[in-house]
């Protein structure tokens, strides 16, 4: 058990937090302490976990990626004109349409980072620009409202009407972002690739050295974080019922504060799906309880912002000087 | 220059390497080099800084390509150029002077990430990734817990995490970049140990060092390289230190003890039964005006920690430090600084200069106080500060805005101690302030010159000779004591050698 | 031929390549794709318009020449407006007296060096990356801004501040004003003073700068509390343009002001970059913007050139450092 604290200590200190959280904010409203609102969060955290755990590639790899968000937008935006044109098409050409879109985009970056050596934060905050000036510029900021019907139409996967009358739901962007947590999981822990990944953010260096392909690297990197930003951005669109071009304008700094605060290091080689996730709920908790607990919608991201900033300001002054057992004897002599 | 002395035994080599030539960006790294290992044999490769010796080992393992015509025979099979790839599957094992080892990931991980290696995704097998690096270090007498992420382990077990890696891949033939560099004496001996099993068990192993006893000790043949071209290829049969100091530099050094009697000249530096627990313990010296005090031990004897202290970086415990009779103390090497100390440190690259940064920024840095002119800092002052500290200590520079990357390492060391000159010290400490074999009389020249005007130097190396040659009186540091004092116009090099290698 | 483009490149310095040629061509394109384009309308909507990116600019530079960021930048400009406001309300709204604006702006100064020396000093003593630490302040001082404002506008200045954002002094705009003399300012800090020499030398290598005597920690708290500062008096340029202050105003210029330090040959590690050159890039961004306002496009395409505009000095930059290894190679 020490064991395990110590090689995950982001991970328990993040659910240690969220316990805390949740218990002050169980005895502070009647509400929240309820199956029917776990499952509202997770029904609207979901597009940010998707978003999350795309991003967490690109940090383990050594990355950043500044664009993603509105490289959704614009897969949303496309993706409904190019299902207009196929005539509606379905949940299946839907998402092979919008994850082609992302891999694509993400993959301009990647190339941009590989082909001219411009370091990640440079290429991205251009292609940022570019794209939501572009579509900006071509859709004159137009929202899109009568998208198909499969696309806007609510589906419940399970659904169950508790004891207190209130619902708990599964909907399918919680499925679908169970499904990419676990793929996401699955390639970075369980696949020789995702290990490369992580040696690659470790020590580029070294792993040049070992013929490990940086190319390879990048691409994939930067093409899983485009396929989840479409995917995501697909999703955005069916839980909002709507495309409007600059609804995620924005999302990629918070999206990314999250990442981070679930354990992620800029700099690459660090970094777990588990925390990530944690990352995002700890944030939604946050806010949620703060909307039960009928404190001003202004104040949520004032205290979420002052959460973050003291998390970073502590994590950072390291656990083990807060918790003197997780020290490691061994360490340096 | 003295022809190639082939291998006696006449047995068929593991490696062999013919016209080896190597370019980067006009400038030729290797010329013409031939190279032979023999199968199960240590055999070393020698040479300065910038002679070609990574370069070398980067062609054959597959990082650098060479130029056509290249013959790189191994293990019986001809290559023009390898790739990291083929060179690994044949049996070629490198443990990089960084070591290329992943912090982040498991000592398991570390051992067995050749598994992890190849073009399309697999799925992890972690038992047997743990079993590969159980058994690769029972090979070497050593069990660490291999789940645990490597960061948890001190630089001497990383080393033997990335011995354990190159004898999981069915090594050949091991090449080994200054393993010994950041090791303590105790962690040294095991690892020649270890190159000793090794080699016992038929595994060639090519050691790379500049440790001249090291070399003579562990290998049967030897290789020299300068400037990019070979020497020739030697038994270390009645090789001597000084022999191979004169292959690897083309010039003879006769060296004479400098030391001189100052007793009489007044102390600059007093310090007092000085401790920092688990550092050092007990430290008194003094050391006075004009005179070099020379500071040896093993690695992790305590040394540079005590020279922090003195420079204000670390908080000793207890203890005084008294310059010129007054107590000073030090919250910061500001202080300390101001009052007349200066500290050259042992990590030039990353610690002493500003890589990227221009000579003459890296000149002033410390002393911006004298280029500063009614509250801002003027040129004018900053060249001629700079260009007349270049002329002082014979730097050869392009420009003066030059990045202070593009000189030489002794050059850049003198830019170093003109930084330190310029804050008009009463005392330099010098950790560790040779680059290579080369640039070490030019350097210590300048040290004699600095001493002779008065300047209190305290000199600290884990090298004995440089110490014994170098300053007037020689203290021993072993685990955070001053155990020993000697006079070298009393004494002599091996007795001094024989102490601290005890 | 070639020794006098030398002389020149030295005198310029060879971070002003980029910007230069893009200034070059951007006058050249935009002069022959449209006559009205070299006229005093253009150059005056530029004039106004680049004081507010050019001040916010500043303010993300000098984190940026330490190897950081301020992502802080825009929300900490709008609260110093949000301060100025309160002060201006208290004493009478629309009839507060210029004393009561001078008291403003220094609280106004102070609440935006505040943000400032608060990251500086988690940045300084945690060591924490500082993304994260100017991101979280950014989310932090947008809940903030919009929980004192509830998401609206204050408004309701004094008519004195009107020549602040609109006014001229001998042809010239004051805002303009205003961002030279900060420019000069900048300058002179980075290029005369010691703070601006650590300041460098930090960004290259902050353990070596230690080594040598440099007070890191105390660098860097300045560095920030001016890019505080700085946040600020873009923040009551900001109050006198709109004549009014709403949080979320110039949001969208944060991640332009980091283009524009990179295209003014800022180098993303830290170390290296002029104030002059990233001036001149931001003069590019606008006659970009306003360019292509003449020919009939709006703000949202010339957001996407400043980006491709971005990537050409990028490829162009790598494609130089290619074409002059490879001269060396046969030379």
């Amino acid at each position: 058990m020490r064991k395990a604290v110590q090689s995950h200590a982001t991970e328990f200190a993040l659910i240690a937090v969220i316990a805390v959280i949740s218990l002050f904010l169980s005895f502070a409203t009647d509400r929240f302490f309820t199956l029917g609102n776990a499952f509202d969060l997770l029904n609207t955290s979901s597009v940010n976990i998707i978003f999350a755990v795309g991003l967490l590639v690109v940090l383990i790899a050594g990355g950043i990626d500044i664009s993603f968000a509105v490289a959704a937008s614009v897969v949303q935006y496309v993706a409904a004109l190019m299902l207009g044109w196929i005539g509606g098409g379905g949940w299946i050409s839907g998402l092979l349409i919008a994850g082609a879109l992302g891999v694509l985009l993400g993959a301009i970056n990647a190339f941009l980072i590989l082909k001219f050596r411009i370091i990640s934060i440079v290429a991205t905050i251009a292609t940022f620009n570019i794209y939501f000036g572009l579509l900006m510029f071509f859709t004159r900021g137009v929202s899109i409202y009568n998208l198909p019907d499969w696309l806007t139409s609510r589906v419940i996967l399970f659904e169950h009407e508790m004891a207190d009358g209130s619902w708990i739901e599964i909907t399918l962007p919680v499925l679908v972002m169970l499904i990419c947590v676990v793929a996401t999981w699955v390639f970075i822990t369980r696949t020789t690739t995702g290990r490369q990944l992580y040696a690659f953010g470790d020590n580029p260096e070294g792993a040049r050295r070992f013929g490990i392909n940086i190319g390879a690297m990048q691409f994939i990197a930067f093409g899983w974080l485009g396929l989840m930003a479409g995917i995501g951005g697909l999703i955005q669109a069916h839980y909002a019922q709507e495309v409007v071009p600059n609804a995620l304008y924005g999302r990629e700094l918070d999206v990314l504060a999250a990442v981070v605060l679930g354990g992620a290091r800029l700099g690459g080689g660090k970094g777990s799906v588990l925390g990530c996730v944690l990352g995002v709920l700890l944030i939604s908790i946050t806010q949620n309880g703060l909307n039960l607990a009928g404190v001003s919608p202004y104040a949520f991201k004032m205290i979420v912002g002052a959460i973050i900033l003291a998390a970073i300001t502590l994590s950072n002054t390291s656990i083990e000087k807060l918790l003197p057992f997780m020290r490691h004897e061994e360490g340096r002599k | 220059m003295t022809g190639r002395e082939s291998a006696k035994s006449g047995q068929k080599p593991l490696l062999s390497l013919r016209n080896i030539n190597m370019t980067f960006g006009g400038v030729r790294a290797l010329k013409d080099v031939s190279f032979d290992v023999l199968p199960g044999e240590v055999h070393c490769l020698a040479g300065e800084n910038g002679s070609g010796k990574s370069t070398l080992i980067k062609i054959i393992t597959g990082v650098y390509r060479p130029q056509d015509g290249a013959v790189i025979e191994f293990d019986s099979q001809t290559y023009s150029h390898m790739s990291p790839v083929t060179a690994q599957n044949s049996g070629i094992q490198v443990i990089w002077q960084d070591l290329a080892l992943f912090p982040e990931m498991t000592v398991a991980e570390n051992i067995a990430f050749q598994t992890l290696l190849g073009r399309w995704p697999r799925f992890v097998n972690y038992n047997a990734m743990r079993e590969k690096a159980v058994k690769a270090l029972a090979r070497l007498g050593v069990t660490l817990d291999v789940d645990r992420p490597l960061k948890d382990y001190a630089i001497a077990q990383r080393q033997i995490v990335a011995i354990a890696r190159a004898l999981v891949g069915e090594a050949k033939l091991v090449f080994m970049d200054e393993p010994t560099a950041s090791l303590t004496q105790s962690e040294t001996d095991h690892l020649l140990d270890i190159v000793r099993t090794l080699s016992a068990s038929g595994v060639a192993v090519v050691f790379v060092s500049h440790r001249l006893a090291e070399v003579l000790e562990i290998s049967s043949r030897l290789t020299v390289l300068r400037d990019g071209a070979l020497v020739g290829a030697y038994s270390t049969d009645g090789m001597t230190q000084s022999r191979i100091t004169e292959l690897m530099t083309g010039k003879t050094f006769d060296q004479t003890v400098r030391a001189s009697d100052v007793g009489a000249s007044p102390v600059v530096l007093e310090v007092e039964e000085l401790s920092l627990p688990g550092q050092f313990e007990d430290i008194s010296l003094t050391v006075r005006r004009g005179e070099t005090l020379g500071i040896t031990g093993l690695l992790g004897a305590g040394r540079t920690e005590l020279a922090l202290s003195l420079f204000g970086m670390l908080k000793p415990r207890s203890g005084s430090i008294k310059l010129e009779g007054k107590p000073v103390h030090f919250s910061s090497n500001r202080d300390a600084i101001a009052a007349g100390i200066a500290y050259l440190s042992e990590d030039r690259l990353s610690l002493g200069l500003i890589q990227p940064q221009s000579i003459a920024d890296n000149l002033v840095i410390a002393s911006l106080d004298k280029i500063t002119v009614s509250g801002l800092l003027s040129d004018t002052r900053k060249r001629d500060l700079v260009a007349q500290w270049i002329a002082d200590l014979g730097v050869k520079i392009g420009l003066q805005t030059d990045a202070i990357s593009t000189l030489s390492g002794g050059n850049q060391q003198r830019i170093a101690i003109a930084k330190w000159l310029a804050t008009d010290p009463r005392l330099l400490i010098l950790d560790a302030p040779t680059v290579d074999v080369g640039a070490r009389a030019g350097i210590f020249d300048i040290v004699a010159k600095l001493a002779e005007t008065g300047l209190a130097i305290i000199l600290i190396s884990d090298e004995v000779p440089e110490v014994y040659f170098n300053a007037d009186r020689v203290l021993h540091m072993a685990k955070g004591r001053i155990v020993n004092q000697f006079l070298p116009a009393d004494c002599s090099l091996a007795e001094i050698e024989a102490a601290v290698y005890a | 031929m070639t020794t006098i483009l030398n002389r020149i490149k030295v005198a310029l310095g060879p971070d002003m390549a980029g910007p230069g040629f893009a200034l070059i061509a951007v006058l050249v394109i935009f002069s022959l794709a449209s006559p009205q384009f070299f006229s005093w309308a253009t150059f005056g909507s530029v004039a106004f318009q680049l004081p507010e990116l050019g001040l916010l600019t500043l303010a993300m530079l000098l984190p940026v020449l330490t190897g950081g960021l301020n992502l802080a930048i825009t929300f900490t400009a709008n609260l110093a407006g949000l301060t100025v406001a309160w002060v201006l309300q208290q004493n009478g709204g629309a009839d507060a007296g210029p004393f009561a604006f001078l008291l403003g702006s220094v609280l106004g100064v102070g609440v935006g060096a505040l943000s400032g020396v608060v990251m500086g000093l988690v940045i300084a003593y945690t060591r924490a990356h500082p993304i994260l630490v100017s991101l979280s302040m950014m989310i932090f001082l947008r809940g903030l801004g919009e929980f004192l404002t509830r998401g609206g506008d204050v408004s309701g200045f004094p008519a004195f501040l009107q020549p602040l954002g609109h006014g001229s002094i001998l042809g010239f705009p004051v805002p303009l004003l205003v961002f030279i003399g900060c420019v000069l300012i900048w300058h002179l800090l980075l290029t005369r003073m010691k703070l601006g020499f650590n300041t460098y030398m930090i960004g290259s290598n902050i353990e070596a700068a230690r080594y040598s005597g440099v007070n890191t920690r105390k660098v860097l708290v300045l560095v920030y509390t001016l890019s505080g500062a700085m946040c600020a008096i873009a923040g009551i340029i900001m109050l006198a343009r709109f004549n009014s202050v709403r949080v979320g105003h110039g949001e969208s210029y944060l991640l332009i002001t980091v283009l524009a330090c990179f295209l003014g040959g800022v180098n993303p590690f830290g170390g290296f970059g002029r104030v002059i050159p990233v001036a001149v890039a931001l003069v590019v961004l606008q006659l970009l913007s306003s360019g292509l306002n003449i020919l009939g496009a709006n703000q949202h395409l010339a957001t996407a050139v400043w980006g491709i505009l971005l990537i050409t000095v990028m490829i162009l930059r790598f494609a130089a450092g290619h074409f002059q290894s490879l001269k060396r190679k046969k030379g």
